[in-house]
């Protein structure tokens, strides 16, 4: 559970997760584990359209939901379950304590569900007097060490055999071997024991079916079957989320879920229950059924037009299980209950601005959840979103108002660019780096090391070396970012030399600035949105076929938020959907719309390894063109581990988080290292600078270089 | 192949990935026979209930206890065919049983009984069970054995979603998909079988027309 008070306490406990190398290992392992088990759980499945279907379905779920739940109240009732309706989480476990008190009940056993985690339903029906078991086999792990869950699909990821063997050991007064096989063996008859004296079994559902009146519920382990069949009353606790019209609806779904989760095909157990079915301990021989069903902001948060979306989630847990952060910190960190990506967000919803405020801070941007989600949320989004809210509400901190001013004015800061270059001389070394680090950053950015800002912009370089193209067969703008403009133009010219030589007419708009994607991260919505209109006024759009940019980030950021950040003002917003539809980044445009041919290049043999840009390969969903420009381009590519992972850079996330971005960038060298490779290619100044700085720190002989760079030195 | 082989095939390598251990037979009388055997066989002829070698708290412990003989359960099935099997039972000197279930929750040694359908894109059983002794005779047992005719077996759920609305309005009901024996990977993620349900999955696929 989040228990920090500000971003520094927060930071304080980041760097306990950073310190346990357990948890580190296991996540890793997991991690990758992961990856591998769900290609193969998806092999020859079209994800995709059924990853669109499910949204589809989910969304018009959530739309009807008042019908929908009419209508399973209605069913269910007519098959003799009794039907509640909680409006929030301390009326959901009033419900549930009183149905326990009018029925009798002293015993439960539950099986493991994350709605009754966001009600803290235990401590509420402890309080009543109540015994609660855990059944499931990590939530009991959990319970009995008084903890939350740390993954929604494993909830005691967080712990080795040797701590659930010293556990056990105090439960049940015996000694313990730390032999899996055998924890598992004694928790199946320790637990079996608190099935049969229990009166009251509680469940979550997974699908609750508006056309049957029925649940869906999906476990390994078969507790859940357990739960509701031996004590003679059961209670369903569950979100207005799960409301599906139809056992279609819920097939669909569950195509996707256990593959998502765990990839697993199936769980080992799906069970459908509907209607008050045989109970041989009850007195009249029938159950006693109970569906609690859960409001908590849920029906308010499908009326909201960004976070509808966020009904969708069927709480796979994916969006944990490939994130970089979670990964590093777990997600007792990542998370307040629900945690991941996902558990940014519903903390924010569910329990408050306080318990969210630290947490939605660290996201690094990646767009890994955003890809694997089963109900394709676009989670970083509303991660930033969130963000920027809270910011709203309880004020600005200093340095991301103050960016988001100066991003305002393009002449002021390009102006203060222009004196940092002066500014950083006397630290300034020859290769392009610098020596000492400025007295704002304290030692935890001394992973990497910084660039200087270049001798001369490109866009100086550019009004002196105006390009003339005669008959050109594209015409182009140029997008440069900041980041290529001020301190890596040579990247830039690259691009213009081969543009140049490939019949490419080419003009760089001179009012255009920033990106606008660093203050977005920060949470300065407004001045996100300000900078996004300059630059698209700064664009002539219908008088080029593209606007490349060399940078990942910048081109995703222009391509996929711009529309959305000026959505309501049409003529801007037509304004924007053209120009996106134009942008392009650079191995694109070279490999796909030029086709440059390898006999153009010198064929080296340079051995060269690849990092993907998240905002390339997810952001943009480009995968081969830069690899294959690198073959083409007269080198041999090795490919790297974990390519398409993060490497830790995320602008100013690596600012905020530098213990963090230093461990992910950790990673990554590692693996670039391994491969052998003496050169580092990407597509991305802002991972340049990160791997540059971070190599170099190393005292790596690996170079880092854009791609845009090898092809000029190697075009014939 | 015939599509029918194909969905037996496709069904038999999906089930043995979750590691149920799939058997043809050809006649009824083969599947009790499996049965009488493999109850035989079982923890080399020991009476002993999972986990209760383990060291348990005393009251845990106690209701392995309760446990006194090796007990089959098969309700729910057609009455010939249950009483061979409790013929062939009792000659083997096992309990042969089709209610009481709740008075041995400290664990049967088979469940045996009939599958409805076959799913064959992810090897899925679909039993119904809206009688508790049946239920519980798939959920108590240490190993559960299904009967599950070739006939039976379809694509994927899309093709049993009729059958199982149909059953669903059919008030009460509880129904199951049982892929595999119980599973859980809580500690360490390490796969370990029979947590809380069977240890072992045995379907016999019968040869049906
Ligand atoms: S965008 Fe990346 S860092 Fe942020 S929550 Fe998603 S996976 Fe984690
Ligand atoms: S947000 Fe998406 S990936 Fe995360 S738990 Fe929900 S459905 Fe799964």
């Amino acid at each position: 559970m989040q228990k920090a008070h500000d971003l520094k306490e927060y930071r304080d406990e980041l760097r306990e997760s950073l310190d346990n190398d357990f948890l580190r290992t296991t996540l890793d392992n997991f991690a990758i584990a992961y990856r591998a088990g769900r290609a193969n759980a998806f092999k020859d499945m079209d994800v995709r359209s059924l990853i669109n279907d499910i949204a589809e379905s989910k969304d018009i779920a959530g739309k009807n939901a008042d019908k929908l739940f009419r209508d399973f109240k209605r069913n269910a009732e007519a098959a003799g379950i009794h039907v509640h309706f909680a409006k929030d989480g301390a009326e959901a476990n009033a419900i549930i304590a009183k149905i326990a008190k009018d029925t009798g009940c002293k015993k439960i056993v539950k099986s493991k569900s994350m709605t009754a985690e966001e009600t803290l339903l235990n401590h509420d029906l402890e309080d009543e007097g109540l015994e609660v078991t855990e059944t499931d086999l990590g939530e009991w792990i959990i319970q009995l060490r008084h903890e939350g869950p740390s993954h929604m699909v494993m909830p005691a990821i967080h712990l080795s055999r040797y701590q659930v063997g010293e556990l056990f050991t105090e439960v049940t007064g015996k000694e313990q071997d730390a032999e899996i096989e055998k924890l598992v063996k004694v928790a199946r008859r320790e637990l079996r024991q608190k099935y049969i004296e229990a009166d009251m079994g509680i469940t979550g559902a997974n699908f609750a079916v508006a056309e049957t009146g029925g649940i869906g519920l999906v476990t390994n382990e078969g507790n859940a079957r357990l739960v509701s069949t031996l004590p003679r009353v059961h209670v369903a606790l569950m979100g207005l989320d799960k409301l599906l019209p139809s056992l279609h609806d819920a097939l669909r779904i569950l195509k996707a879920l256990p593959r998502n989760a765990t990839g697993q095909q199936i769980t080992s157990y799906v069970t459908w229950i509907t209607g008050a079915n045989e109970c041989l301990s009850a007195e009249d021989g029938k159950k006693e059924i109970h569906y609690v069903m859960l409001d908590n902001g849920r029906s308010e948060l499908v009326n909201d037009p960004l976070f509808s979306q966020v009904n969708r989630c069927v709480r796979c847990g994916a969006c944990a299980n490939v994130c970089p952060v979670y990964r590093l910190v777990g997600g007792h960190k990542m998370g307040h209950i629900y945690i991941g990506a996902i558990g940014l967000i519903l903390t924010y919803f569910f329990h408050g601005k306080d318990k969210a405020k630290n947490l939605v801070q660290n996201c690094i941007n990646c767009e890994a959840c955003k890809d694997v989600c089963a109900g394709g949320i676009d989670l970083p989004r509303l991660i930033k979103d969130i963000h920027a809210r809270i910011q709203d509400e309880d004020g600005h901190p200093l340095p991301s108002m103050l960016l988001g001013k100066v991003l305002k004015n393009r002449k002021l800061f390009h102006t203060l660019l222009r004196a940092a270059k002066w500014g950083q001389k006397p630290v300034a070394e020859k290769d392009g780096f610098i020596r000492h680090l400025p007295m704002i950053f304290s030692k935890e950015h001394s992973f990497r090391a910084l660039p200087t800002i270049a001798e001369k912009p490109f866009r100086d370089w550019w009004k002196e070396n105006k390009i003339k193209v005669k008959n050109p067969k594209h015409r182009v703008a140029l997008f440069s970012g900041c980041v290529q403009d001020f301190v890596y133009p040579e990247q830039m010219q690259a691009a213009v030399e081969l543009f140049q030589n490939n019949e490419v007419s080419m003009t760089y708009p001179m009012e255009q600035s920033c990106c606008g994607l660093p203050v977005q991260m920060m949470g300065e919505m407004k001045a996100s949105k300000d900078v996004a209109i300059q630059n698209l006024r700064a664009f002539e759009t219908d008088a080029y076929d593209y606007i490349i940019t060399l940078c990942a980030s910048c081109a995703a950021h222009l391509k996929h938020n711009y529309p959305k950040l000026v959505a309501d003002n049409p003529r801007l917003k037509a304004k924007a959907e053209e120009f996106a539809s134009k942008v392009i980044d650079y191995s694109s445009f070279v490999n796909d719309v030029l086709k440059v041919e390898a006999s153009a290049f010198t064929k080296t043999g340079e051995k060269a390894t690849y990092h993907a840009p998240c905002h390339l390969c997810r952001g943009l969903d480009v995968h081969e063109a830069p690899r294959e420009l690198i073959e083409k381009g007269g080198l041999e590519y090795v490919e790297c581990t974990e390519e398409e992972v993060c490497c830790g850079f995320g602008g100013t996330f690596s600012m905020k988080f530098p213990e963090l971005s230093a461990e992910l960038l950790n990673k990554k060298l590692n693996n670039v290292e391994a491969t052998g490779a003496d050169t580092l290619l990407t597509d991305c100044p802002g991972c340049i600078m990160q791997l540059r700085g971070g190599l170099k720190a190393r005292d790596s002989h690996v170079k880092v270089k854009h791609v845009s760079e090898v092809l000029a030195k190697n075009k014939k | 192949m015939s599509s029918k082989d194909s969905l037996c095939q496709k069904f038999t390598e999906k089930a043995e990935l979750v590691s149920a251990f799939v058997t043809t037979i050809k006649t009824e009388d083969e599947a009790l026979d499996y049965t009488i055997n493999l109850c035989d066989k079982k923890q080399a002829c020991q009476l002993l209930v999972s986990g209760c070698e383990e060291g348990l708290s005393d009251k845990a412990g106690e209701l392995c206890e309760t446990k006194q003989t090796k007990v089959i359960a098969a309700p729910g099935l057609k009455k010939t065919l249950y009483k061979e099997l409790a013929a062939k039972s009792e000659k083997a000197g096992f309990n042969c049983i089709d209610s009481g279930m709740r008075d041995l929750l400290a664990g049967i040694d088979i469940g045996f009984t009939y599958a409805e359908y076959g799913i064959a894109d992810t090897g899925t059983l679909m039993l119904d069970c809206p009688g508790e002794e049946l239920r519980l005779s798939t959920m108590i047992s240490e190993f559960h054995v299904c009967v599950l005719p070739t006939s039976k077996i379809k694509a994927n759920t899309y093709e049993v979603e009729k059958m199982m609305l149909t059953r669903m309005k059919k008030t009460p009901d509880y129904m199951a998909y049982i892929t595999g024996a119980s599973r859980t990977a809580d500690i360490e993620r390490v796969l370990a079988l029979g947590v809380h349900g069977p240890l072992e999955l045995h379907i016999l696929l019968l040869e049906d027309d």
